[in-house]
């Protein structure tokens, strides 16, 4: 079976929270196939310090489910040797803040390696990562950095809002024959100690499927605005859009879902009809996804849009600590609303 | 150690000063009257691997095609005695179509699964992903083993103490070497390194290291022999360092004026010092080290002609094999 868009299949009436639907893709998938494994700080028999792999230890032994040093080069790099030995390790790296100890094994090997094997050597993993702010965590534990890792060739770079999405991307990352950045928004897992969304509980299909890496979704359509955004914007975008749809503002909201490779067409399409575009990210603003985007469409034709473009981002600041400057930094439904209102003014 | 073991010795390490030798006279050959680095038949960075041969020959008469083994940026001793093809090597040092990574990696990024070959140019980061590659071995309960190396100056990398941590911890098949040649680029060992031998991180880390002080390929394989065995049969890793000898620059092109050994350096060269001692066992003669010398040639003739004959890589396929 195979979700092209948010469609869910009509017996998925279970809900599950976007942590146990990862985990439940992970899961199938290892019950399937010997060859894939776990690795990672904490992920053994605390489950994941964002409930990431909670239960798999108990279920698949220490073999397949392995708690790391503290030693993010050495593992980040096992990953990649197994992978090109035929494993299809799955390796978290708990928060993507961590990634500066551990970049070179990253975009120097993962990365490159079937390139620079002219595509002899295949690269087969799952790095899973943490992203994202909203609960003062301040500037080394709060970031997104999906385009820095989008950046740089040979990454896909995959980025859930909801748990429908989570397990069949997760699905479809482990059978990728290339190495897939996974990364989950804190915000959007449904953690009992965080503030959640109530989408971060939703209906999930109990067996296995695939979601194509590389296909946007429509999460609400519209006519009057294009938002295109990814991983929690998603939930305050559609939040915006609800209230201003009083106000009779159709807005249409694009869900990526992946980064790369990234789902062109259904932004040039949503564009097309609507003239108007918004991108809201949650990272930063300077020479990432929001400028990529706007890139797009003024390589393709300037002239679809009606008014200037908006950029509804972090900015180019160091994520602070205090909860009023955090939330002067993050892309909130209220920074949102102000956009749409001045996109359709 | 018998005859046959140390005529094979002695022929690897004959085999790639010739590859190399015809890398130095085809390297050079167009890149006057300005030198450029980047032009030429063979353009870009030249690591040589000339006097170091000992350590590949040692090493790699223990391993199989199965078991793995990770070079760095100076990478041809190591293929040439690990088995890699010889055409495919040329070819891809040739920047073609034919060699190991269609021209895409380069002399410092050859992978050939054939022979589970790979190395990384980043000075100690192709030890992590051996660790994947000994862990994968254990997992599928192969007999296969990893060997790691390094440069002495890469011995200071956090990547380098990372693995051998974790190697010792989970009991990984892998064996890491380390060629001490004296120099990391300009920087002699003795301002860089706190310690003067890395066998002893190794016993930090809780496994068995060894230094072996002279470039003797025979100290090398007997050492290797023991490390090997060890990782074949489950009991974890070990590190072998090995004192050998840079005769050439970090690369072609550096005038090595920070060199302070350069006199009777030549007196160092592993494989003349090699020759003479095998004669003096009866072992080879004037007639057989021509005759090894001519093999050696003919075969690097023939993947030079290859890689020379063989075509470029198409522009239009420039961002081929980005994704599987």
């Amino acid at each position: 079976m195979t979700l092209t868009n948010k469609v869910v299949s009509p017996i998925a009436t279970r809900k599950l929270t976007t942590a146990k639907a990862m985990v439940e893709g992970i899961a199938q998938e290892m019950e399937r196939d010997p060859s894939v494994f776990m690795m990672g700080e904490d992920v053994g028999s605390y489950g994941g310090i964002f409930s990431s792999s909670t239960g798999l230890l108990e279920r698949f032994g220490p073999d397949r489910v392995l708690d790391t040093p503290i030693s993010e080069t050495a593992f980040m790099g096992l990953a990649t040797g197994a992978a090109v030995e035929g494993m299809r390790p799955i390796v978290e790296l708990m928060f993507v803040d961590f990634f500066g100890v551990c970049m070179d094994q990253i975009y120097n090997h993962m990365g490159k390696i079937h390139y620079e094997s002219g595509g002899n050597v295949k690269v087969p993993l799952v790095l899973l990562t943490a992203v994202g702010g909203g609960y003062s965590d301040g500037a080394q534990h709060s970031q997104c950095l999906w385009g820095t890792f989008a950046h740089l060739p040979g990454l896909k770079v995959v980025v859930p809002s909801n748990p429908t999405d989570a397990k069949g991307l997760m699905i479809s990352s482990i059978r990728d024959d290339n190495p897939v950045i996974f990364m989950f928004h804190k915000g959007v897992m449904g953690l009992p100690w965080m503030a959640k969304n109530p989408r971060s509980l939703g209906p999930v299909p109990e067996e296995e499927y695939e979601t194509p890496i590389g296909k946007a979704s429509i999460a609400r359509p519209g006519n009057d605005v294009t938002i295109v955004t990814l991983s929690l914007s998603v939930h305050h975008a559609l939040d915006a859009a609800e209230e201003v749809a009083k106000d009779g503002i159709d807005c249409e909201v694009i869900d990526l879902r992946s980064l790369v490779p990234l789902d062109r067409t259904a932004i040039l399409e949503s564009v097309a009809r609507t003239g108007r575009l918004l991108v809201v990210d949650e990272d930063y603003r300077s020479f990432g996804l929001s400028g990529e985007i706007a890139a797009i469409v003024g390589e393709t034709d300037p002239t679809l849009l009606k008014a200037p473009l908006i950029r509804v981002t972090m900015p180019d600041t160091p994520i602070p600590y205090a909860r009023t400057l955090e939330y002067a930094a993050l892309p909130t439904r209220d920074r949102i609303l102000a956009a749409i209102r001045q996109i359709t003014h | 150690m018998d005859k046959q073991t140390k005529l094979g010795l002695y022929q690897i390490m004959v085999l790639s000063r010739t590859f190399e030798e015809a890398i130095l006279r085809d390297y050079h050959a167009d890149k006057t009257p300005n030198w450029d680095i980047g032009a030429g038949l063979i353009p870009g960075e030249m690591h040589l691997s000339a006097g170091q041969e000992p350590v590949a020959a040692g090493i790699c008469a223990h391993l199989t095609s199965d078991d793995a083994i990770t070079a760095t940026h100076r990478p041809h001793h190591l293929a040439i005695a690990h088995g890699v093809d010889l055409n495919k090597l040329a070819a891809e040092i040739f920047g073609r179509e034919t060699g190991f990574g269609r021209g895409r990696g380069g002399h410092m990024h050859i992978f050939d699964p054939a022979t589970h070959f790979s190395c990384s140019g980043i000075i100690a980061e192709g030890f992590p992903p051996a660790l994947g590659q000994a862990f994968a071995f254990q997992r599928q309960n192969k007999k296969a083993v990893a060997v790691a190396v390094t440069g002495e100056g890469a011995a200071n990398q956090g990547a380098f103490h990372e693995s051998l941590n974790l190697a010792s911890l989970w009991k990984l098949p892998i064996v890491f070497v380390v060629e001490d040649n004296d120099w990391a680029i300009s920087v002699p060992r003795h301002s860089s390194t706190a310690i003067s031998s890395n066998a002893q991180r190794a016993l930090g880390y809780g496994i068995p290291g060894t230094r072996v002080e002279d470039n003797s390929v025979e100290e090398v394989w007997a050492q290797a022999k023991v490390a090997i065995e060890r990782a074949r049969s489950g009991g974890g890793p070990s590190l072998i360092e090995v004192h050998t000898v840079r005769l050439l620059g970090h690369f072609e092109g550096d005038a090595q004026a920070y060199r302070d050994d350069l006199e009777g350096l030549n007196g160092r060269d592993p494989i003349p010092l090699y020759a003479a001692q095998l004669t003096q066992e009866g072992i080879l003669d004037a007639e057989l080290i021509g005759k090894i010398a001519s093999d050696a040639k003919g075969r690097v003739e023939r993947a030079f002609d290859f890689a020379k004959a063989s075509p470029m890589p198409s522009a239009d396929n420039v961002s081929q094999y980005v994704f599987a």
